[in-house]
């Protein structure tokens, strides 16, 4: 239903209806003003600021090791892909190489936030269209992978494991037996979820078929990730420029067909299982080796040292207060987050504190396609569109 | 499968109190021996408290969430393992005319206040305020242009819960102490628990 | 990545399209490489390089602002391309001063410009003519000045500490 259909003369009016930035149904602090036509959105408009932080000014006040912790609170699920962007950038200013060990671990805890982060999509996006139970069976997995984040850093979210040349900590004894029945676990989840979802009817009346935007649509939008990949185009910045060793693992890139949300549904969650595969696969291979590196201009010292060399002490001290500072330049970075391309954007002016960073955010550049996924549609399906869009309104307004 | 069936109590005892309250109720017991009966199960209290235990047991949280810490309330909400419904809390009000309670779980931005502010005013009488987590409730690590350094600055807030974000169960530990609060006990009995009746100071 | 001498092609191809004066420099530093053109021929170089060269970028990947200050010309504005057939990424730079941050809107070529144009705009102050609808994005609609500059203040409360507050 496009434009209005040829009435008898009639004053007709379109309803404007302000939905949010307070509504159970936008993922966070989403307003958006529709244009209704009886039931079918004439036009829609996303309005956001409501939760602007001013993160990427605050990191001009901080160290480069301080401005990890404000960069990871942007996309407030996928924080180890904000750490990893930033810290990536960072290290290509240095030109610090990352150690093996670290890079493995680096995917492992990567691959699984990913996983929380599709679980949880899976979890609220149900909400909205009306599977309230998926919600406790995905939080019961998430709350596993929390136990895992716990385990290796101390905190459940925002762990700041990530650093400049490394991480920040090996993993104790025992994570990898209790990642290896996370992974265990997961495939069976997964197959359950599906039972319930894929091939229920009324899920497939609400997302099949529904939202559809085209290929040439979504590039010209500079949409990535998984609403690129439901519309068949196998873009993965993991496959096609790899970061941090992933070519050394064996995945597949699930892609759609159509475009429409109940491709975006089956392509996030054939990533899931893809990242069990990857976890699998890099606890298998995980080599010895340093956590980060071992370049003391750049990363701490191990504490240990601290009591016996004077210059590890002098290290320590010159990175705690001032931090380390790396030569002039700027350096946009890139990776694949779970809502799709994050790029970091550093310049440094050769003094401790970055110059600017931008987080490119995939949310931010997502959300433009709401008006192309809702309009001429029905509310209801607008609704549901904006669930599978998978936008995080933290890393939208930053 | 193994079954295992246990009595609760005493199996005698809880014999004895059925016959006797089907006695009651047929109106066989009379006299002190009904006296005694009903004495034994009356609770003689104050309206208020019955009123506040009321309210803090059925304090309906409206679903609303900012940021990284609405993620750990969710987390709450709908985890098996940190379960809110046990304590009353699990019917999430979408609106706020139907809410008792708002927990401000996220960092507050100039643009939202005001937003916040009148969803609060929305709300009916008795209503109750969470500040969940170091934003809103003193601006967390962000000291900037953007944020309202803690939501107290433009709404009264009852608890509030440091972290970044608060773990589900410090959480949930703000949510009794504000049912406690609800109740009139906000030390959650203290003084008993440390023997300290008597030492209160009055100014 | 383009390498060095891929980028002094795209800066020779850039010259020949648009003019000597377009291309006012490249720099390729780490395995990024920038060319950095004039204001007035930032979206012919855009548009040149995403749609009609021989070896184009096609998608638009970030387009984010930067303030130099004190170096001037301060504001600048990146348009970091991305070629998905070769995977590569090239940046488009353009600096100007802020008397005259004014540029043309890339939104017409491509439509995921515009939420980013606006945020340049509302944090920096440069306007894009031609966008649709230029208006604040993040901060809200009444707010006074373009807070990424940096010379605006970084806001926020004094921290109370013993020392910079009186005793009770």
């Amino acid at each position: 239903m496009t434009e209005a259909t040829a009435a008898p003369e009639r004053d007709t009016e379109l309803f404007t209806i302000n939905i949010g930035p307070h509504h159970p149904a936008t993922h966070g602090v989403l307003r958006l003003l529709v244009e209704l036509e009886g039931e079918y959105v004439h036009s829609v408009k996303p309005i956001i600021g409501y939760l602007h932080t001013g993160i990427e000014k605050s990191c001009e006040k901080h160290s480069y090791w301080k401005a990890i912790t404000f960069v990871e609170r942007m996309d407030y699920l996928a924080y180890y892909y904000n750490m990893m962007a930033y810290c990536m950038a960072v290290e290509e200013l240095l030109d610090e190489p990352v150690p093996l060990r670290a890079q493995y671990l680096r995917v492992l805890h990567l691959e699984l936030n990913r996983i929380s982060s599709h679980l949880f999509w899976l979890g609220t996006a149900m909400l909205d269209v009306g599977a309230i139970s998926m919600l406790w069976y995905a939080m019961r997995e998430r709350d596993m992978v929390m136990d895992l984040f716990e385990m290796s850093s101390g905190q459940r979210m925002h762990t700041r494991y990530f650093q400049v040349g490394g991480v920040v900590e090996d993993i104790p004894p025992g994570w990898e037996a209790k990642c290896r029945e996370f992974v265990a676990a997961m495939p069976g989840r997964i197959d359950q979820y599906e039972a319930l979802l894929s091939k229920n009817e009324i899920f497939l009346r609400r997302t099949r078929g529904t939202g559809i935007v085209s290929q040439e649509d979504c590039l010209a939008l500079g949409v990535t990730g998984p609403l690129l990949r439901a519309t068949g185009h196998p873009w993965d910045l993991r496959k096609a420029m790899p970061y941090s060793s992933y070519d050394h693992f064996d995945f597949q890139i699930p892609v759609g067909t159509v475009g429409d949300n109940y491709d975006r549904y089956m392509v996030r969650m054939a990533e899931m299982r893809q990242s069990v595969r990857i976890v699998e696969q890099a606890l298998d291979g995980l080599p010895e080796g340093a956590h980060i590196t071992d370049n003391r201009k750049v990363a701490l010292p191990p504490r240990d040292e601290l009591a016996t060399s004077m210059e590890a002490l002098i290290h320590h001290f010159k990175l705690v207060t001032e931090g380390f500072r790396p030569p002039a330049g700027e350096v946009y970075r890139a990776i694949e987050s779970p809502r799709g391309e994050t790029g970091c954007f550093v310049v440094s002016d050769g003094s401790a504190k970055p110059a600017r960073v931008h987080m490119r955010d995939p949310s931010f550049v997502n959300m433009q396609m709401v008006p192309k996924m809702a309009e001429g549609e029905l509310i209801a399906d607008m609704i549901a569109s904006v669930a599978l869009l998978d936008p995080i309104i933290g890393g939208v307004d930053r | 499968m193994e079954v295992t069936r246990t009595k609760l109590g005493e199996a005698d005892d809880f014999r004895i109190k059925q016959l006797k309250a089907q006695q009651m109720l047929k109106g066989d017991i009379e006299g002190e021996e009904l006296q005694q009966y009903v004495e034994e199960r009356l609770l003689v209290t104050r309206l208020e408290n019955i009123q506040h235990w009321a309210q803090a047991n059925a304090c309906w949280p409206l679903t609303f969430g900012l940021a990284c810490c609405a993620i750990e309330f969710i987390n709450v909400v709908g985890s098996p393992r940190n379960d809110l419904a046990r304590f009353g809390l699990e019917a999430l009000r979408a609106s706020p005319r139907q809410a008792d309670m708002i927990v401000l779980s996220g960092r507050i931005s100039i643009k939202m206040a005001p937003v916040i502010r009148r969803i609060y005013d929305q709300m009916l009488e008795p209503k109750w305020v969470v500040s969940m987590g170091a934003c809103c409730s003193s601006g967390g690590m962000f000291n900037n242009y953007a944020l309202v350094a803690g939501a107290h600055k433009f709404m009264p807030v009852d608890v509030y819960i440091p972290g970044c974000p608060p773990r589900p169960e410090a959480l949930m530990y703000g949510i009794i102490k504000l049912q406690d609060k609800i109740k009139q006990n906000p030390g959650m009995g203290w003084r008993e628990r440390y023997g300290a009746e008597g030492t209160e100071e009055t100014a | 990545m383009v390498d060095a001498t891929g980028l002094e092609l795209i800066a020779h191809a850039l010259r020949a399209r648009l003019g000597d004066d377009a291309v006012t420099g490249t720099t390729y530093h780490r395995t990024q490489a920038t060319v950095e053109v004039a204001p007035a021929a930032v979206e012919d170089a855009v548009r040149f390089l995403a749609r009609e060269a021989d070896d184009r970028f096609e998608f638009l990947a970030s387009l984010h602002g930067c303030d130099y200050f004190p170096d001037e010309p301060r504001l600048s504005v990146h348009y970091q391309l991305l070629s998905m057939e070769r995977q590569e990424r090239v940046c488009v730079k353009t600096r100007m001063t802020i008397e005259q941050a004014e540029l043309p809107s890339v939104a017409g070529l491509f439509p995921g410009a515009n939420f980013q144009e606006r945020e340049v705009y509302d944090m920096f102050g440069v306007v894009f003519s031609g966008h649709p609808d230029l208006t604040r994005i993040l901060m809200p609609d009444d707010y006074a000045g373009h807070p990424q500059r940096r010379d605006f203040p970084i806001g926020g409360e004094e921290v109370r500490f013993t020392y910079n507050q009186d005793a009770p």
